[in-house]
């Protein structure tokens, strides 16, 4: 797959459809990939690389690179596309300076699963169908491929690109893989269960913002929390129940508009999974206006920003948080 | 050597708490290690080390400075210093141990930072030698001996037993007080292990790492560097690099409105933010690549600068594994040695 992706990246460079093309940059270790914007072939040929650990989502990127002059190509994963379709809607990326190409996407791999498993020193990562032989410092380690799947991919929404200019591979379905089974578990909870439970994990929190800062979601210039002048400005937990304020808002500004592309969780040092925060709004929004998902199309009204006479009454929404 | 074996620590851990508040890495449910305050029947994690630093015990990510009372025209100063308690930080890894230093330099020097001071006074620093390097680490580049580490008393293993050395008054004082537990012990078998500990190091993939192109004396040359544009492309300025690293210094003071009064509290700060060092006309680092490039000037640069050529790295990887698009300081060095 790398191989048809740098092949492809090369000829639009060099027919000149675009400058420049974004994707993944190697790195000192097997598993430190940074995005990247690639300029010459020379570049892509040195550090490009596409594998089961380029699991970052480069969508928001576009929100830059899309202002340059030029057009620039970015190749896609089916969850990234959803990204990108949304922030084709909110108007943040220019949709004419940018050039699509669909790739096949996971399962990725996440190597914090690799190490949770006590394996450190790692040096080489191989798939051997379905075994990861891992060559640490300390001799070979082998584990399933299944148990280091990133989170992100357990539940998997779809293998379906819903945009794309062309596309490298073949296109999927989309994906029924129960994402709102651990939702479900934590609304049968007693309250003071789901509670203890959030506390528990939001107070993990250290406010370093790399949730919000990677969210295809989260573009606002000035985000409320790194505003001064407003007063809203937090930049620690000040007190016990800052960080939770902190997730309870960025939870409702991302209603409606969170892809499920799960970056939060992925990069979330302390192992967050703030996933759920933001599949419990999914769920919710799908049983009070109708089942929706965001940054399937770029048309369609968003239900939080649009009016229905099917829309269910506030009382009833009021009732539910009464509990 | 003084030592207990490996399955009596917990004993060692019950009789320093009976007197004195400890910490020491213990594992969460995520597997990640964490400085938790000891409770009996706690269990000292087996990981290199913990996720978070361990400077939170002498820089806390918030705390408050002094309380401002208002009445009528009247302002009344509070003083919320309070003599801290002796504590004792177990299995601190030589990186962090080094970091202490680094952070002294910060907070000890005129005008002394009493808040720091105070907790740095009343704390035992009580080292862990490491067995396990990970290919992240990369400590050796700035002098520190992994298997060698500084703090007032050192602990290492050999597999089986845990033996201490001390190297202050206050490691001294530490070991006397559970001397009944430890006896007289053969290092044979450490001194393998310390051999063999130091061959992995010197095979690490970062063992080579050199810092000969860093220091004050680079000062304009990096400084004007066109590499910074490429290498802070994909940086998000989320700040996890500088909330994780265990010399990063920075922080803001803030007065919170109490509605009678005033909390003045300071919080970390980071340099990779927007509103850092925010003055009227706004940050003087306008964009992310000015702001990502005073990290490492800062630590690489600016700090030998200012400190007979000690670096502001420690070289403890953390911010290698917890950078969100894994852009770090070894590849911004390693990018501005090419020339
Ligand atoms: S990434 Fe994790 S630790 Fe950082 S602000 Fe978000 S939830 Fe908190
Ligand atoms: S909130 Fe998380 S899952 Fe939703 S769009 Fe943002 S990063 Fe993706
Ligand atoms: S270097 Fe990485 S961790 Fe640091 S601010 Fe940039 S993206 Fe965040
Ligand atoms: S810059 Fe990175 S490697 Fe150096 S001390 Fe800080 S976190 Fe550790
Ligand atoms: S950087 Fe050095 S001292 Fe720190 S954990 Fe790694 S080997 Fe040990």
């Amino acid at each position: 797959m790398q191989e048809a992706i740098i092949k492809r990246a090369k000829e639009l460079l060099a027919d000149g459809s675009v400058n420049r093309v974004i994707g993944w940059k190697k790195g000192e270790f097997v598993y430190d990939i940074t995005p990247a914007v690639f300029e010459t072939a020379e570049e892509i040929d040195a550090d490009f690389v596409y594998n089961e650990l380029t699991s970052a989502n480069v969508s928001k990127y576009l929100v830059k690179e899309t202002k340059k002059d030029g057009k620039v190509l970015v190749f896609l994963k089916p969850c990234d596309t959803y990204s990108f379709n949304q922030l084709t809607k909110e108007h943040r990326i220019n949709r004419e300076n940018v050039y699509v190409i669909g790739i096949p996407g996971g399962p990725k791999l996440d190597v914090e699963k690799i190490k949770a498993k006590g394996i450190t020193g790692i040096l080489n990562i191989t798939n051997d169908n379905g075994t990861l032989k891992i060559e640490t410092l300390y001799g070979e380690e082998t584990m399933p491929f299944a148990d280091a799947v990133s989170t992100k991919c357990e539940n998997c929404k779809s293998k379906k690109h819903v945009v794309f200019d062309e596309l490298i591979g073949e296109d999927g379905d989309i994906t029924d893989t129960n994402r709102f089974e651990m939702v479900e578990k934590l609304e049968n909870m007693t309250s003071q269960e789901r509670f203890d439970f959030w506390r528990d994990q939001l107070s993990k929190c250290i406010r370093c913002n790399a949730c919000r800062n990677i969210c295809p979601a989260c573009t606002c210039e000035k985000c409320v929390f790194d505003n001064p002048d407003l007063g809203t400005d937090n930049k620690a937990a000040a007190d016990s129940f800052e960080e939770n304020m902190f997730h309870i808002i960025r939870a409702f500004h991302v209603a409606g508009r969170c892809t499920d592309c799960g970056e939060c969780s992925r990069v979330c040092p302390q192992n967050i999974p703030l996933h759920l925060l933001n599949r419990k709004f999914i769920k919710d929004i799908n049983s009070l206006y109708g089942e929706y998902q965001a940054g399937e199309d770029t048309t369609s009204r968003a239900p939080l920003t649009d009016y229905t006479f099917d829309d269910c009454e506030a009382s009833i929404v009021h009732e539910r948080g009464a509990e | 050597m003084l030592k207990i074996s490996k399955d009596r620590i917990t004993e060692i851990f019950n009789t320093v708490a009976e007197s004195k508040s400890l910490y020491l890495p213990v594992n969460r449910e995520d597997g990640q290690a964490e400085f938790k305050k000891y409770e009996n029947g706690m269990v000292l994690s087996e990981n290199l080390n913990t996720l978070r630093s361990a400077k939170d015990f002498f820089f806390p990510q918030t705390e408050n400075l002094v309380d401002f009372k208002m009445e009528g025209k009247n302002i009344e100063v509070i003083d919320v210093r309070e003599e801290c308690e002796d504590f004792v930080i177990f299995g601190v890894r030589a990186c962090d141990a080094r970091s202490f230093t680094i952070l002294d330099k910060v907070f000890l020097a005129d005008p002394v930072d009493s808040y720091y001071k105070n907790r740095r006074d009343h704390g035992t620093i009580v080292t862990m030698a490491c067995t396990r390097p990970s290919e992240t680490c990369f400590c050796g580049s700035f002098g520190i001996d992994a298997t060698e580490p500084e703090g007032d008393a050192v602990c290492y293993t050999d597999g089986s037993s845990y033996f201490f050395k001390a190297n202050t008054e206050k490691g001294e004082a530490f070991i006397n007080s559970v001397s009944s537990l430890l006896e007289d012990g053969d290092t044979a078998e450490l001194e393998k292990v310390q051999a063999k500990t130091k061959e992995i190091l010197a095979k690490l993939p970062l063992s080579n790492l050199s810092t000969d192109s860093f220091g004050g004396e680079k000062l304009n040359e990096l400084f004007k560097s066109e590499k910074w544009a490429e290498l802070s492309e994909a940086c998000l300025g989320c700040g996890t690099c500088t909330f994780v690293c265990p010399t990063c210094q920075c922080y803001d003071i803030k007065d919170f409105n109490t509605g009678n009064g005033i909390k003045r509290f300071r919080c970390w700060d980071s340099c990779m933010y927007s509103d850092f060092t925010k003055m009227a006309h706004g940050n003087p680092r306008l964009s992310q690549v000015e702001r990502f490039r005073q990290r490492f000037m800062h630590k690489l640069v600016y700090f030998p600068a200012n400190n007979n050529g000690e670096f502001g790295c420690v070289g403890c990887g953390r911010c290698l594994s917890r950078c969100p698009v894994s852009m770090n300081i070894v590849k911004v060095m390693k990018a501005l040695e090419e020339k």
